[in-house]
């Protein structure tokens, strides 16, 4: 079994380097598919190299999840804390710690917790891994739905009043920390005019509320984290969306636009906004390791029990492999961030999908 | 300097002025926090707890007594130091890395610009968590490992640039002199390069004062007797509704601190950006 698992990840690796050394012209790379197929490879690539860094920061660094068992244990002497680590097989070489961990992990396997429960990892993520990706789907629909809007206005009326205003509101929102900011909500609208609870996913009495009244208690939990989350990416978004609309506005066709007689609303909808957007798609996809953790932080105000949470408890008792399933799921929603928003740049832009600008695009 | 020129003056470079004024304010803060704080930072007074803003305490006291002006203050050192030293840290590796992707070019560059991309696809904020819990949290250790998660910016403007002056006659022109690689790098590449690493390096140091606060309100920043804006946020936390000025004040400081750099960091390039000239 071993052996195998090892030729067959020396074979990957040797092809993914063998590719990458041919030169450009010759890579399958021209059309979409090519494109998605090299995208793949990478992204095996950095999802190696990113589990081999946390696996060997983390095993590396003084202290072991043994110690928290045995040092406030009077009973415990060296050999039971030696026993204790060779249970979790934490005695052997590093690098075959990690072999094990890489083989278990392509049979979906993440093992087992060290906490007292000993319950599988996948499974203390899983009902923990929803609350924080729709927390953050919704940060990011609320953030687009505004972003744009004031984007396209703020370029519209540059140097205007709006675009000012706008102009500060988002250098407020840069400097903003988002913990403070929560504090502040709290105590206005949860404790001084009680119209939101506190913290927490759900009230007290949530088990005996209908369906749509419970609907309603969770997203009232929700409203200040997703207020807080959007507050803190909309500033740069907008920004974003205001810099690559002024860009657009200068091209030539544009001018061709206006020039044919165009009304203002379709050249600016139609043919800036189209354009504009394509590099939206791109940021969108490197937004994803901030939102994942931003979550940390956010969740441990409201107490949500998210997977933020969960990374924060498992950092605190040392429990490796759940650190390493956090960090490992961390990694897989960046890169299918980004590998979805590559995907969808080259559905969205035809020059890409022709593979007619491949190269300035790579370049 | 008359009149006309000090308001065109202010009216195209009023935020950087305002940006430097807060950083000023901060650092000379900083700097005398002994000489303005007027109270010990680690005496507690049963009799002062939890007392609002007066004009014995400006800020108000902390649920031990403690003088939060003063605790603010050593606070500001804090942040300060974290902001320097970790930016010191993420530009030298960023520069290095830049200059020799950019120079050799190849596979160095192919190599050093992968591992940036994997850098950048870490959720930093969880790896850097990880890393200080397991290493204990203190400021140098926090300095340390923001230093080492946030150069890859760097390294991709400073990469870009070489790639461009590598080209240029005044290098030719060095080489030809006999310059050796190390002499060009560092006295006619770096120089020319160094306007938008500045400009990177000042809108750092605010993201590693937002970063370092984070980590102090999660607890796992700088530790319990030493005062920093995050850890007094926690306190904060604790008397929500009770005690505003707990949450209030350190929270603003952090929030004028990193506006400053940005506000600095943002007319510098405007200032530097040989583009918008």
């Amino acid at each position: 079994m071993s052996f195998w698992f090892y030729l067959l990840s020396a074979l990957v690796l040797i092809c993914a380097a063998l590719y990458f050394l041919a030169p450009a012209e010759r890579r399958p790379g021209a059309l979409l598919a090519g494109r998605i197929l090299r995208k793949c490879l990478w992204v095996f690539v950095v999802f190696i190299g990113i589990t081999l860094i946390c696996f060997f920061v983390i095993h590396l660094a003084p202290g072991s999840p043994t110690d928290l068992q045995t040092t406030m244990n009077p009973l415990a002497d060296v050999q039971a804390q030696q026993r204790l680590a060779a249970f979790y097989g934490l005695d052997r070489p590093l690098h075959e710690q990690y072999a094990l961990w890489l083989k278990r992990l392509l049979q979906l396997d993440f093992g087992n917790s060290m906490s007292s429960d000993s319950r599988p990892v996948m499974e203390k993520i899983a009902e923990r891994l929803p609350l924080t990706v729709w927390l953050n789907v919704a940060t990011l629909f609320f953030t687009l739905v505004l972003s744009v809007p004031i984007g396209v206005y703020a370029a519209k009326n540059r140097g205007g009043l709006f675009d000012k205003t706008t102009t500060l509101f988002v250098f407020l929102g840069f400097a903003m920390p988002g913990f403070w900011l929560s504090l502040l909500l709290m105590v206005k609208f949860s404790i001084e005019l009680q119209w939101l609870p506190l913290s927490g996913l759900v009230s007290v009495d949530y088990a005996g509320l209908s369906p749509p009244e419970k609907a309603l208690d969770i997203a009232k939990h929700l409203t200040l984290p997703v207020f807080v989350s959007t507050f803190g990416s909309l500033a740069g978004m907008s920004r974003f969306v205001r810099a690559s609309m002024l860009d657009v506005l200068r091209s030539d066709f544009i001018l061709t636009a206006r020039a044919k007689g165009l009304p203002e609303r379709l050249v600016l909808f139609r043919h800036a906004l189209a354009n504009a957007l394509l590099p939206l798609i791109t940021i969108l996809g490197l937004s994803v390791p901030g939102l994942i953790g931003g979550s940390v932080i956010l969740e441990h105000i409201f107490s949500l029990p998210g997977m933020g949470q969960l990374f924060y408890s498992a950092v605190m008792a040392r429990d490796y492999p759940l650190i390493m399933g956090n960090l490992v799921l961390g990694a897989v929603l960046t890169l299918a961030g980004n590998l979805l928003a590559d995907v969808a740049y080259g559905l969205a832009d035809p020059r890409i999908r022709s593979g007619f600008a491949a190269k300035e695009v790579r370049a | 300097m008359n009149c006309r020129r000090l308001r065109y003056c202010l009216e195209t470079r009023g935020l950087l002025i305002f940006g430097l004024l807060l950083i000023s304010c901060m650092a000379l803060a900083a700097l005398f926090a002994p000489w303005f704080a007027g109270y010990d930072l680690l005496r507690t007074d049963p009799d002062a707890v939890l007392l609002p803003p007066s004009s014995a305490h400006l800020l108000g006291t902390d649920a031990f007594g403690r003088d939060v002006f003063a605790r603010m203050l050593y606070g500001a050192r804090v942040s300060l130091q974290v902001g320097l030293v970790s930016v010191g840290i993420s530009v030298s590796i960023g520069t290095s890395v830049g200059l020799a992707a950019g120079w050799f070019r190849g596979l160095v560059d192919e190599c050093l610009m992968r591992f940036v991309d994997i850098m950048l696809c870490f959720p930093a904020f969880f790896l850097i968590l990880a890393v200080i819990a397991f290493l204990e949290p203190s400021l140098l250790n926090i300095m340390i490992v923001i230093g080492l998660t946030s150069w890859m910016g760097t390294a991709r403007l400073v990469r870009a640039e070489t790639l461009s002056l590598r080209e240029r006659e005044f290098i030719q022109a060095a080489r030809l002199s006999g310059a050796g690689t190390v002499r060009i790098l560092l006295r006619h590449i770096l120089p020319n390069a160094a306007a938008p690493v500045l400009v990177s390096a000042t809108l750092g140091v605010g993201g590693a004062i937002l970063t370092e606060s984070g980590l102090s309100f999660l607890g796992i920043g700088v530790q319990y007797p030493d005062p920093s804006w995050g850890n007094i946020l926690i306190e904060g936390k604790e008397t929500l509704g009770v005690a505003w000025w707990l949450s209030f004040f350190p929270g603003f400081a952090i929030l004028c601190a990193v506006l400053g750099y940005n506000l600095l960091g943002d007319g510098l390039r405007d200032m530097l950006d040989r583009r918008s000239q």
